[in-house]
């Protein structure tokens, strides 16, 4: 009898400590989120407040009760704003696509074909891999300077459309399809381009996308080239122009419109990683890095 | 047969390299081993290409500059806070959220958002968030004088508030990339040893601390790794919270000295931009040694 | 420690949309393990002998029932707090520890007054390791160890602080052939030294028919029987029972009961009468609602390999299949058109070999040659035709010689 009451006692303890930590967790876990939601929150109540509402609250409201659109309106017509998200897309779409062409017959070639030098050449890839950006982005900015391709898409597209981490990603993706399938289709006398686009680019789909989801994300946050290569605002990306929108934008400190223009150049990316949810996640555990 | 095939798939596999090979070439190899070329030759002048002579001078003019070593300190700083920081939060916030399910995947969601925004226009509220401008003290600052603290400008104040902010923005932007991978780890980690730890009673606090932690050792370690070199990297985020003219806010760091060095206001000279970025790029290189070395001490794997 | 198990269930929610049907792992299971006992837990993977090891774990919960540790009742405790030692399938060795490390990380959680100085720890740990034989290897890693030393390893960590109860979940399973003998020997004399309750779960029949005290046979969430491995060989109550245990299995044929006797096709082979009215038959396998004795009807047969005697004149005619000479045995394969399997596996006892002799030496043995059985009653079992239910009866052998 005496035993069984200690029992109680100890699992009761138990259960206590159990329900302390779960509180603990969650607590701390909504507390992270509120912090990483707050950001958006005020950037889109920011947005709806009118220029003379905002400029008139000494303390800040956490709310609006008059929400105007109003903001939105100058985003488009005072800045060009819709000339950055034209450009952005445009760069987005042609690397990305672009990149998908090189990468895939560079990865064909180092998984399926046999050549001299093949082991050698690869080593040399990864051993790519180790270079940072900042090392040779100088080059690259004198070089496109000196093809006078500044402030051309050209030069702004150029020097991204080939990743040596995707190759690598790609071609060990295509080297886990079977050689028979190859030697099946070498039989029936196809041929290696149309292998390529009939078998292993469907098998590998999977792969394809998580890189084109990436390389998507990368461009449509770049800053640093775009930067380096573009004055003229008509070449400008988001990101710079919402930089140019800070220091120069609408004549005074207009601060619900450039919350407006942040809103409408988060929302892409959001809601594409909102649809592709799981696939951005695996994907970005699988090679990405934030830097 | 054979060899005639081999002859030819030889030449066709060059072809399906070659665009690889030009782009790679021409942005990544030369540009490579041009950078060495940039910063040992003297008195470049970006305009008549000229020069007047090879030498380390460009390395020496760097590390004296006091730009460039205000660059070192605060990137230095940055990196001290936010690497440990970063990685431990999402550890804490990674088993907590390893621990539940309800809600889980809402909060995994909402946790990667960052990830996803473009640092520069996210940069820009965050600005907003901690700004004080004449009209009004700003939101961070309301919530600091409810806890009896005096405003202080975070933007354009004392060095210590605009580091804060940084440090601050630097992690909310790392999280995400970290949250996932340690969430992965964790779910790696055979159930058996949990129940094992159970059975014999082990407190939650020993169970964390003897069995996950070494169990997912390896990738803790990775994320400091690539933390380091993402922090040492660190630009966009101080462009997005103190403008362009970063070394008038005395904010910039290695990398926005090398850009400053190659374009802008102060531009013109990359041979002093190439000087810094290779030293950035040996501190990068000896700290992930360093890493290593340590890790091969400490860090189990299976 | 005396194991009470009262009604245990344990239900699961159907996954998925499709499937909304709940999964009952294991149905309404009562027992009551006599101290220092060692239990195996035997049936197909999938029966619920695993969740029936978790329950008593505590690291699942019952839907319903209670489970006892003598008199405390332990249902509702977390399983820390049941003084369980438990062996994991995979052993789950944390690999980053040593095997010292391993075995001391029991103790070392211990709190309050139970905590024990470095020294009470060391010593204890070294009892652990001498018992299961692995002194020597306390400084490796669990990586550098065979698979049956980290067998030991685990059994050591399980036992290191005492437990009242040891489970130990497939404990073989991971063991090559010649290791699994080895160690199940090792299991039975760790146990009988240290005399703890101990249950494992097991789907090889053998496995658990050589080492158990008492066996628990379970097929789809239900218990099929509990008994010393021995009766349960002898007296199987169902049809799954009979076929699961015994290697090689046991023979089903197709039969009927027509006047008193057992036809197996055209073929009468034994004499069948209610139980207890015979004196040639055991009376000890009859429950007593069966006594009526078997009517006339469809019935199966089960007829284990060594029920079986080679007889010129026997009841049963096979068609030859040839001979296996496996060491000691003799076995003799035949075919029957009422048999459920193509072969039928016979174990010819030593007596007999002159017979097989016989067959080897006739001329055109093996093929069409048939041969003749007769059966040794206590060896086969009749079972009822849609419940699988033994039916007891009596017999003696048709046209035999007596036993």
């Amino acid at each position: 009898m005496e035993n069984r009451i200690d029992y109680e006692k100890i699992e009761k303890r138990t259960e206590t400590r159990k329900k302390i930590g779960n509180v603990a967790t969650y607590a701390l876990l909504l507390f992270w989120a509120v912090i990483v939601l707050f950001p958006f929150y005020w950037m889109i109540l920011t947005s709806l407040k009118s220029y003379g509402a905002y400029n008139s609250e000494y303390i800040p409201k956490f709310y609006t009760l008059s929400p105007t659109l109003q903001n939105y309106v100058d985003a488009f017509t005072t800045v060009s704003l819709g000339q950055y998200l034209v450009n952005t897309v445009i760069f987005t779409v042609v690397t990305t696509a672009l990149m998908l062409v090189v990468i895939t017959l560079a990865a064909f070639a180092f998984a399926r074909l046999e050549f001299r030098g093949k082991n050698l050449l690869f080593v040399l890839f990864l051993s790519l891999m180790m270079i940072p950006n900042e090392l040779v982005i100088i080059t690259n900015f004198v070089t496109i300077t000196d093809l006078n391709m500044r402030n051309t898409f050209q030069g702004l597209i150029l020097p991204s459309v080939t990743s040596v981490f995707y190759i690598y990603l790609l071609k060990e993706n295509f080297e886990q399809i079977p050689d028979s399938l190859y030697y099946a289709a070498k039989v029936d006398g196809t041929s290696d381009l149309k292998y390529l686009m009939k078998v292993m680019i469907p098998i590998s789909k999977p792969t394809l996308i998580t890189i084109t989801i990436l390389k998507v994300i990368e461009c449509w946050n770049s800053y640093v080239w775009p930067r380096l290569i573009t004055d003229d605002e008509r070449y400008f990306l988001v990101s710079n122009g919402i930089q140019e929108i800070r220091e120069n934008g609408f004549g005074r400190e207009n601060i619900p419109a450039m919350m407006a223009a942040v809103v409408v150049i988060s929302v892409p990316l959001i809601l594409l990683f909102l649809i592709f949810r799981r696939k951005v996640m695996a994907g970005v555990a699988r090679g990405g890095t934030k830097g | 047969m054979g060899g005639k095939k081999s002859g030819h798939g030889g030449a066709k596999a060059w072809l399906y390299l070659l665009p690889a090979l030009l782009f790679l070439g021409a942005f990544m190899v030369y540009p490579l081993f041009d950078v060495f070329v940039y910063s040992f030759e003297e008195g470049y002048h970006s305009a008549s290409q000229t020069y007047f002579g090879i030498g380390a001078y460009n390395y020496s003019y760097v590390l004296h500059d006091t730009y460039f070593l205000q660059a070192v300190k605060n990137t230095l700083i940055l990196v001290v806070i936010t690497v440990p920081l970063s990685t431990g939060i999402a550890l804490l916030i990674s088993v907590g959220l390893s621990s539940i399910t309800p809600l889980r995947n809402l909060f995994q969601t909402i946790y990667f958002l960052p990830y996803v925004t473009n640092t520069l226009a996210v940069g820009l509220v965050f600005m907003v968030l901690f700004k004080k401008t004449a009209y009004s003290d700003g939101l961070i600052n309301l919530i600091l004088t409810w806890f009896g603290g005096t405003a202080v400008d975070f933007i354009d104040g004392p060095y210590w508030a605009k580091m804060f902010v940084l440090c601050f923005y630097t992690i909310w932007v790392v999280m995400p990339f970290k949250i996932l991978i340690l969430t992965s780890a964790l779910a790696s980690v055979n159930q058996q040893y949990y129940n094992a730890a159970r059975v014999d009673g082990t407190s939650r606090f020993r169970t964390f601390t003897r069995i996950t932690l070494p169990m997912i050792s390896p990738m803790i370690f990775y994320l400091i790794i690539t933390g380091f070199i993402g922090a040492f990297k660190a630009y966009s985020d101080v462009v997005a919270l103190f403008g362009t003219n970063l070394n008038a806010a005395g904010m910039n760091t290695i990398v926005g000295y090398v850009y400053d060095m190659l374009y802008g206001d102060s531009g013109g000279y990359p041979s002093y931009a190439s000087a810094a970025a290779i030293i950035l790029f040996f501190i990068v290189l000896t700290i992930t040694c360093v890493n290593l070395i340590f890790s091969k001490k400490n860090i189990h794997y299976t | 420690m005396e194991i009470v198990l009262q009604n245990l269930t344990k239900k699961f929610p159907g996954r998925g949309r499709k499937n909304h049907q709940e999964v009952i792992a294991v149905s309404d299971f009562s027992f009551k393990i006599p101290d220092g006992m060692l239990i195996g837990l035997l049936g197909p993977s999938g029966c619920g002998k695993s969740t029936t090891l978790n329950l008593i774990s505590g690291l699942q919960k019952p839907t319903s029932g209670k489970i006892f540790f003598g008199a405390d009742d332990v249902t509702d405790l977390q399983p820390e707090n049941r003084g369980i030692g438990l062996v994991f399938q995979n052993y789950a060795l944390y690999p980053h520890l040593t095997v010292r490390q391993n075995i001391l990380f029991p103790l070392e959680n211990l709190k309050g007054k139970d905590k024990l100085s470095k020294q009470v720890m060391m010593e204890k740990a070294q009892e652990a390791a001498k018992l299961v034989q692995i002194e020597e290897l306390m400084d490796r890693k669990p990586g550098e160890l065979s698979g049956g030393q980290q067998q030991r390893v685990a059994i050591a960590r399980a036992l290191v602080k005492m437990p009242r109860v040891l489970l130990l979940d497939e404990p073989l399973s991971n063991l090559d052939a010649r290791l699994r003998l080895q160690t199940r020997e090792e299991i039975r004399r760790i146990q009988r030294e240290t005399g703890i309750t101990t249950i494992f779960v097991t789907h090889d029949q053998e496995e658990a028919m050589s080492i158990s005290d008492m066996i628990v046979v379970m097929n789809a969430g239900v218990v099929q029987q509990i008994g010393k491995p021995q009766e349960v060989y002898d007296n199987p109550e169902n049809l799954f029972v009979a076929k699961f245990l015994g290697t090689p299995p046991i023979n089903v044929f197709e039969g009927r009961i027509e006047g008193h006797k057992l036809y197996i096709g055209a073929d009468a082979v034994l004499d069948i009468f209610a139980p207890g009215k015979s004196g040639e038959a055991s009376e000890t396998d009859v429950a007593p609602d069966k006594r009526k004795g078997p009517g006339n009807g469809e019935v199966y047969v089960g007829v284990r390999p060594e029920g079986f005697s080679l007889e010129e004149t026997g009841p049963l005619c096979c068609v030859f299949g040839g001979v296996e000479v496996m060491g000691r045995d003799i076995t003799v394969i035949s075919a029957h058109s009422a048999c459920q399997s193509p072969k039928i596996r016979a174990i010819i006892s030593a007596d007999y070999r002159k017979g097989i002799e016989r067959l080897y030496s006739a001329d055109g043995f093996a093929d069409k040659s048939h041969i003749r059985f007769s059966l040794l009653p206590e060896k086969v079992f009749l079972f009822d035709k849609m419940t699988g239910k033994r039916i007891a009866f009596a017999a003696s052998m048709e046209k035999g010689k007596g036993n």
